[in-house]
């Protein structure tokens, strides 16, 4: 058994990003066929055209078309692209100075082996035939050939936004005590971490006490009854959510430990939820237990008094 | 050694919106550094150095959006550092930017802060599920409103002084032309009257979601000197504590108090009501005024906060004017938020607000927290160079 | 301005950190390593800043229960940058300048190898005409590498150079993840990877942490007989664009260099993440041939994100404590193709530190 508990996730969001006018106008070049460079204070044809000038830090606002032609000034060969880059196959990445340029740009040049490439070789942008105004709308392919027809459009309203989306992979491992917190879970135990120095219980355990950063390492079991210290009743509905408003989002002080959790409170009118009431686990059938404080479906009322308010003041 | 004196002479912000979808976040952060520029005088060009901050950076889905930034804001041949220390970020990244000038670095620094929050949903970026954790049941409003009623019940605070907070911030927007909501007609019944969303938290108790950015330009005391107007720095402080910690004081946290402490001794300050003559607090949900007031050693801390808040202290003609500007509670691009609270302290003691402007106000406060409230920064600037 | 030096440091490299993204596991033994060399606790600490990245750990706000390893009950003087070791070091340095504390400890930590980290860094650029092509590291790297090659600047013989000696001097270097030297034929011999680079070109992906302690006057000598003293920090930026960049020169490692004095520099801690980069760096820095370059193998063999900048700051002082050298330099980069990059001037006395 390793350290930690693992479990892969993905971080996954389609950004909607707007362009403003600089970078609207470049994308709606390339949703209507054409490239489009900016012209510097001193000069340059840069493409995709600067937001604004390194001299005078104006906005750009002059703009040339430029290619489809162009030359490479450097390359290099992606043996093994990852995901989301523009061929799931090997290919080139190359800065190429379109012809109306002055400075080269970055993009994925269509080649099959690094013997097809060469710095100062002639290449071209091919449009893709569905074009949604971004910069995925076109690659770089050798000048070899008659190019594909590319249908030019006129549009009439410019690119304002394009969404980019971002999807990131990763392996997300729980820290040591993290992970000895959800194997308890997992076996119907919510164990806890007492700090040798201030001799807290902390549930979950921490990696270090966060009072005086010393490591915890003395296993403790508490208990699975707890007092609410303080709450709110969820009336929204929200994103993500899955239990229908209102119901009430608590922090227990389970008897034993030192600090409270956050969980959910049913079995009980929201509206009859007090500070200080207490609680108990309800777990979910032990066939659905995995190494999460879902495993616990929710707290509700034991039926016992009140805890005093003294007893908890203090977690407020 | 003591530092060297440091003046805010420079304050530009953007007009803030749910989504700002005319411009790009370069385009956003030159509208406020450009503002900032013309206010103080000067072009990028005479800028020695650049400090960024914004929150996370999930938020825009770039990492380290000041490197592909650099050139837009005019930082290419410069220094350039970005500071994200959570919902303060907009507070501690103004008070770096100033430490480049009383560290005797530099003469002319400018700092922008910026939050995109139209580019994605900051509900997502703060929560993405993480596997083992249990998911987020309660919303964005969820982590604070429980905290919300331990002050109610510590301080037996009636239950409508939330809703005193959010009608004035809400009428004090309307005098600020660059505040994202400007809900005209807000009174007391009427934010009672809105949707009880994380009881006891009301619909118009919370902050928007906002798209927006501030700039400040901070300089030593030579440069100025060609100002009319500077807002001298008199004090700053950083404090953090844990997000989670045994018996940790959530209502009132440890860092903030010592940070206040820390504050006024710097600033010479020693009783804050009466040498202050107004505040811009972090108020992201309305009761967080009064329980800061109390924290910051404005009221006692056995409801001082609710009763100043409850006599009209707080509105633009009390004894402490708290968030003239519409605060948190009107505009929030959350990584500029807090340099919101500093530019616009500053605007106040450089007779520069405009129709917020609090007469005469010659001492202010800017105050930023983040974080489930552990992290804090907090400046004191003036109208007079400081003497200490 | 004040006396100011590096009076502690401690670091960890690691292939694959087995436990969580926060490092909180490896940042406690670290911080304690820093008590012990320093006689401090954590209560003798000014103020605190670390360098991370939510990106890397995959969460927002992965930086907020690192501060579990302080301990921060009394609350701290503390910040964070979205930035590699060297930059908090900076802000550090800066508190210490203003007066306002006289020590500090700096910490930065990563898990490089919870993701992708070359497509993962693919997020740090232009993110509407640049990221949709996911430009992974190593590709931008190699167009760098290309353009010298064919400008002529630098060669393939003399990037196996620098990997040959990195990876002989790695071999004494406990916390170096890549090691072994050979010659230059040998390594030349093997097959391009990204072709203009080879895999021993571009750094190993590797997890980390690292903590620098700081320390003004007399606080520094009462910790080390010979204080690494700062006499000498710049850092700048240069535009992000590949294609507005000549990407053979550095123009921010530059104007960095010649905004400190670097005469008589006998030790150079370069950031290069890849090979060709060291050879760019050398020559805006101006190096003689006699300094020594890399003598812990530099980040061609190490290069755990956010902290390899800082660690090459505690290679260099560490070398300055042990009277190996008496003044060296120490090169911190962040951004693709080198586009950010700081200097730090270390040396045994404390003349030019004003």
């Amino acid at each position: 058994m390793t350290r930690t508990l693992s479990a892969p996730v993905t971080v996954a969001f389609d950004y909607t990003r707007s362009t403003g006018p600089v970078v609207g106008r470049f994308l709606t070049g390339l949703r209507d066929g054409v490239v489009v460079g900016g012209r510097t204070s001193a000069g340059e044809v840069v493409v995709p055209p600067l937001e604004f000038d390194p001299v005078t830090h104006e906005p750009t606002t002059e703009f040339v078309e430029v290619g489809p032609g162009g030359t490479v000034t450097s390359w290099v060969w992606v043996p093994e692209p990852v995901k989301d880059q523009p061929f799931d196959r090997p290919f080139a990445f190359a800065l190429v100075t379109l012809d109306g340029a002055t400075r080269p740009f970055l993009h994925a040049l269509d080649v099959s082996s690094p013997d097809e490439v060469s710095t100062g070789m002639r290449v071209r942008v091919r449009f893709a035939e569905e074009r949604v105004g971004a910069i995925t709308d076109i690659v770089f392919e050798p000048e070899i050939g008659e190019p594909a027809a590319t249908t030019t459009l006129q549009t009439v309203d410019p690119v304002t936004g394009v969404i980019v989306p971002v999807s990131l992979d990763y392996l997300y491992a729980a820290s040591p005590e993290e992970s000895a917190f959800y194997r308890g879970l997992n076996e119907g135990r919510i164990v806890g971490q007492r700090c040798p120095t201030c001799q807290k219980v902390y549930v979950p355990p921490r990696s270090a006490c966060p009072s005086d950063g010393t490591p915890t390492a003395e296993e403790v079991e508490v208990s699975q009854t707890g007092t609410i210290t303080t709450f709110c009743i969820v009336n929204v509905p929200f994103l993500g959510q899955k239990i229908t408003p209102p119901y009430v989002s608590a922090y227990v002080l389970l008897d034993g430990a030192d600090i409270a959790v956050l969980h959910l409170i049913l079995g009980v009118d929201a509206a009859e939820v007090r500070m200080g009431m207490r609680v108990k686990a309800v777990w979910k059938p032990e066939a659905e237990w995995t190494y999460s404080l879902e495993n616990i479906d929710h707290f509700e009322p034991t039926g016992d008094p009140d805890a005093d308010y003294d007893t908890y003041r203090h977690h407020l | 050694m003591a530092k060297q004196p440091a003046a805010v002479v420079g304050v530009g912000q953007t007009h803030h919106r749910a989504k700002r979808l005319d411009v790009s976040m370069a385009g956003l952060c030159r509208e406020a550094i450009d503002r900032a520029l013309e206010d103080a005088g000067m072009t990028l060009d005479e800028i020695d150095a650049i400090v960024v901050g914004k929150a996370p950076d999930l938020f825009e889905g770039v990492m380290m959006p000041e490197l592909f930034l650099a050139e837009a804001l005019g930082a290419a041949g410069k220094p350039l550092l970005r500071v994200h220390t959570a919902g303060s970020v907009g507070g501690s990244t103004a008070i770096v930017a100033a430490s480049l000038v009383q560290a005797g670095v530099h003469k002319k620094v400018l700092t922008v802060a910026y939050e995109k929050q139209s580019e994605s949903n900051a509900m997502w970026a703060l929560s993405v599920p993480l596997p083992f954790n249990m998911p987020v049941h309660a919303g964005a409003g969820g982590y604070f409103a429980p905290h919300v009623r331990s002050y109610i019940r510590r301080s037996d605070a009636p239950t409508h002084v939330g809703a005193i907070v959010a009608a004035k911030d809400r009428n004090n927007a309307l005098k600020n032309p660059y505040a994202h909501l400007h809900n005209e007609g807000t009174t007391v019944e009427s934010v009672l009257a809105s949707q009880m969303l994380w009881d006891p938290i009301r619909y118009d108790e919370t902050c928007p979601s906002s798209d927006g950015a501030c700039a400040l330009v901070i300089v030593s005391e030579d440069v100025a000197a060609a100002s009319p107007n500077p807002a001298w720095i008199h004090g700053t402080v950083m404090r953090s504590e844990a997000t989670t910690a045994a018996e940790r004081d959530q209502v009132n946290p440890q860092a903030s108090r010592d940070a206040a402490a820390a504050l006024w001794k710097q600033a010479g300050i020693t009783s804050p009501i009466d040498e202050i003559d107004m505040a811009e607090i972090y108020v992201p949900f309305s009761w967080f005024e009064p329980m800061w007031l109390e924290s910051l050693g404005f009221a006692d801390e056995n409801g001082g906060g609710w009763r100043l808040t409850e006599s009209g202290g707080t509105a633009m003609d009390g004894v402490l004017p708290v968030n003239c500007s519409g605060g948190v509670l009107s505009s929030n691009p959350i990584g500029a938020s807090g340099m919101l609270r500093f530019g616009e302290a500053a605007l106040q003691v450089r007779g520069a607000a405009g129709e917020h402007q609090v007469d005469g106000a010659r001492k202010a406060l800017g105050h930023a927290y983040g974080g489930g409230s552990q992290f804090f920064a907090m400046w004191v600037v003036g109208s007079e160079k400081p003497s200490n | 301005m004040r006396d100011v030096a590096v009076v502690g440091f401690a670091q960890r490299q690691m292939p694959e950190f087995d436990g969580s993204p926060t490092c909180v596991e490896m940042l406690v033994p670290l911080l304690a390593e820093c008590y012990e060399q320093t006689g401090w606790t954590r209560r003798d600490i000014g103020f605190w800043c670390s360098g991370s990245s939510d990106y890397l750990a995959g969460r927002s706000f992965s930086f907020v229960s690192a501060v579990d390893a302080i301990g921060v009950i009394p609350p701290v003087n503390e910040s964070h940058v979205e930035m590699d070791l060297a930059w908090a070091m900076y802000e550090a340095w800066l508190k210490i300048q203003t007066g306002e504390v006289d020590t500090a400890l700096v910490y930065a930590f990563g898990k490089a190898s919870a993701g992708v980290l070359r497509r993962t860094l693919g997020l740090q650029l232009e993110p509407y005409t640049m990221t949709p092509l996911w430009p992974d590291t190593v590709s931008l790297a190699g167009l760098q590498a290309r353009a010298g090659i064919d400008a002529g600047v630098w060669d393939e013989t003399a990037m196996a150079e620098v990997a040959n000696r990195s990876l002989t001097d790695a071999e004494k270097n406990d916390w170096s993840i890549r090691k072994g030297g050979s010659s230059v034929e040998e390594l030349l011999a093997r097959p391009m990877y990204a072709d203009p680079l080879r895999k021993h070109d571009c750094s190993p992906v590797t997890d980390g942490a690292a903590a620098i302690v700081l320390a003004a006057g007399d606080r520094a000598r009462d910790v080390r007989e010979t204080p690494a003293w700062i006499s000498g920090l710049a850092h700048y930026i240069d535009p992000m664009g590949m294609g507005t960049r000549d990407l053979t020169r550095s123009p921010s490692a530059e104007r960095a260099a010649a905004a400190v004095d670097l005469s008589g520099v006998e030790v150079a801690e370069l950031h290069a993440p890849f090979s060709h980069q060291e050879l760019v760096l050398r020559r805006e820095l101006g190096l003689a041939d006699d300094v020594r370059i890399n003598p812990s193998g530099g980040a061609l063999t190490s290069n755990p994100m956010f902290s390899a900048g800082g660690i090459r700051i505690g290679e260099v002082a560490s070398r300055i404590w042990s009277s190996e050298v008496s003044k060296g330099v120490a090169h911190a980069t962040s951004g693709p193709a080198l586009q950010q990059n700081l200097l730090c001037v270390l040396g045994s006395t404390t003349e030019g530190t004003n």
